[in-house]
């Protein structure tokens, strides 16, 4: 195959995983995309494949690290949990990071087999020296993100979700970031023995991942998860620059604007800025100390919440991520079901980083089979609470506190779901304990709002039983 | 095509262009399926598989080729799992029929 109809070729499977992100628009269109993404990942790697085969014949050890590695994705992919996704991105995230930097440490080691002029010219050293960084950053912060995810922090304190921080740590990060350029650097003059400076450099980008990420806290997970998202992204791109490849410096790109764009919404989200997102020590161990008097809730049995629902015209549900925790949604979709049947309107309303990824609550949902066209994002429903009889919040309690509408307070300008402008308000909690943000929330104290304590899953069973 | 260009600039090109092309078509992606948007992006980044293959390709492999081996394995649980997982997500995002009385 001639070079130009390899990169012919590429350009094809480019368009294709365009088109399969302009896919995602809407959900009917959605699995098309998908099927544009194998599409063009196919042609990539069979045209690649056949690159290879006409150079040196050797495929075999290719295809057979395909089946293997193709076989656990694809148990992996049947098996995994819906609320485990975010750990099971995080972790395919580190696998890119990892994969960047054996192939940069290859192509250093045999530059001809990658098409690369030997020795190495200093504008390929260059680029790899970025891929090579971006790689090993995004490997360790996604190890990292992954064991704060999947809950290891009972085992190993650095995978704590509560942030680990320590005086001086971000002078610290700011040196061996200087440091890793500097060998960086040092591998871009050297002439011959460029080994030395590589592996130390590489070394600290696997050490900086490790530190710039330990000291994020559990509630901004989503933010992170999207960077690393977009650094997996960056690193293919890098990789792409320094053996030449368009198509990896395509799909690279498109990858790491997706991921930034994510994390710019998850700030939004959460209106913090990027920087104190990643400077982190936010969430955790903060814990309530805003003097709030004693105040006293309402509280009630599942039968009284039910007898408001049912003789509701609207009611829209809240979901949290305590929901999910608790294994709910399904419980949820029955009552939901059972008060449609009643006559009674039903909607959802999802704030952006109501789970633990972007999109994550809608996926939960749509797992215990609730219609995507009664799940409505944050501004669309909000209009819609003052003319709603009922608001149900499951566990949910940062994205409801009206505190983010009052000036002076630590969440101030957080855009949240208008819930308390509900007639009346129903709040699953399974305590009076404060949030990820560490606030107490007025909403509960309102006089128009119900308390019903108790584990998600079983209050909203209990609802369901007594709606009858 | 001006002789003389570094192909870097022709790359760099490519690489700025994709950025502008990956932001707009990302903001039309609905925030419902920003999870399967993770997920396919995934899957997509799993493209530096071309890279490691091209590592795993010389004829007699040295440590270095069987790194590129070990890469092209890692990576291929992203391939496959990354769009076999969007797939899953994406068949739950179906509209559900009226097939009850649930639906006024």
């Amino acid at each position: 195959m001639s070079s130009n109809q390899l990169a012919l070729w590429y350009l094809v499977a480019a368009v294709s995983f365009i088109l399969a992100l302009k896919g995602l628009s809407s959900p009917p269109t959605a699995r098309r995309g998908n099927l544009y993404g194998m599409i063009g990942m196919a042609i990539a790697l069979l045209v690649t494949l056949a690159l290879v085969y006409s150079h040196s014949k050797n495929v075999l050890p290719i295809l057979g690290a395909m089946a293997v590695g193709g076989v656990i994705g694809a148990i992996v992919a049947k098996r995994v949990q819906m609320t485990q996704m975010p750990e099971l991105v995080a972790a395919m995230h580190s696998l890119v990071g990892l994969a960047a930097v054996f192939i940069a440490i290859a192509a250093i080691n045999n530059p001809e087999a990658m098409g690369l002029h030997s020795p190495i010219t200093g504008l390929h050293k260059a680029e790899l020296f970025i891929g090579t960084f971006i790689g090993a950053i995004t490997f360790s912060g996604s190890v990292i993100a992954f064991g704060k995810l999947a809950g290891l922090g009972k085992h190993f304190r650095l995978f704590s979700s509560a942030p680990v921080v320590f005086p001086g740590q971000h002078w610290l990060n700011l040196a061996i970031g200087i440091a890793m350029i500097g060998f960086g650097i040092v591998f871009f003059m050297a002439t011959g023995s460029e080994w030395a400076p590589f592996i130390v450099m590489t070394a600290l980008a696997f050490l900086l991942g490790f530190l710039l990420i330990i000291p994020i806290g559990g509630a901004d997970m989503p933010v992170v998860i999207s960077m690393l998202n977009s650094y997996s992204g960056w690193a293919a791109a890098g990789i792409g620059f320094s053996l030449d490849n368009p198509m990896l410096i395509v799909a690279g790109s498109l990858v790491g604007s997706s991921g930034a764009i994510l994390s710019y919404i998850m700030c939004r989200a959460m209106n913090r800025s990027f920087i104190s997102v990643i400077l982190g020590g936010f969430g955790g161990e903060t814990t309530a100390a805003a003097g709030v008097e004693q105040k006293q809730v309402k509280s009630g049995s599942p039968d009284d919440a039910a007898f408001l629902l049912s003789n509701a015209d609207t009611v829209i549900i809240v979901p949290g991520y305590g929901l999910a925790v608790a294994r709910a949604q399904h419980a949820v979709k029955e009552l939901a079901a059972k008060l449609a049947a009643k006559g009674v309107t039903v909607k959802y309303a999802i704030h952006p980083v109501a789970g633990r990824m972007p999109g994550h609550m809608n996926v939960l949902l749509a797992e215990a089979e609730v219609p995507y066209d009664q799940v409505f994002e944050m501004e669309d429903i909000n209009s819609e609470f003052p003319q709603a009889d009922v608001a149900l919040i499951l566990g949910a309690n940062d994205v409801v506190n009206p505190l983010a509408e009052q000036k002076g307070s630590p969440i101030y300008g957080m855009p949240i779901i208008e819930a308390h402008k509900a007639r009346s308000v129903l709040v699953n909690k399974r305590s009076m304990a404060s949030g990820y943000a560490g606030l107490d929330n007025p909403l509960f104290y309102m006089d128009k709002t119900m308390m019903v304590f108790g584990d998600a899953k079983k209050v909203v069973e209990e609802l369901v039983k007594a709606v009858d | 095509m001006t002789s003389g260009v570094e192909p870097i600039v022709f790359y760099l090109t490519i690489f700025v262009l994709a950025v502008f092309v990956g932001y707009h078509v990302i903001w039309n992606v609905t925030p419902a399926l920003h999870t399967p948007l993770m997920s396919l992006t995934n899957a997509i980044s799993s493209i530096i598989l071309v890279g490691a293959m091209l590592a795993a390709g010389p004829a007699d492999l040295d440590w270095g080729g069987w790194l590129g081996v070990l890469a092209v394995a890692l990576v291929s649980i992203n391939t496959f799992g990354g769009f076999l997982v969007t797939q899953r997500m994406l068949d739950m995002f179906r509209k559900k029929e009226p097939k009850s009385a649930e639906k006024k």
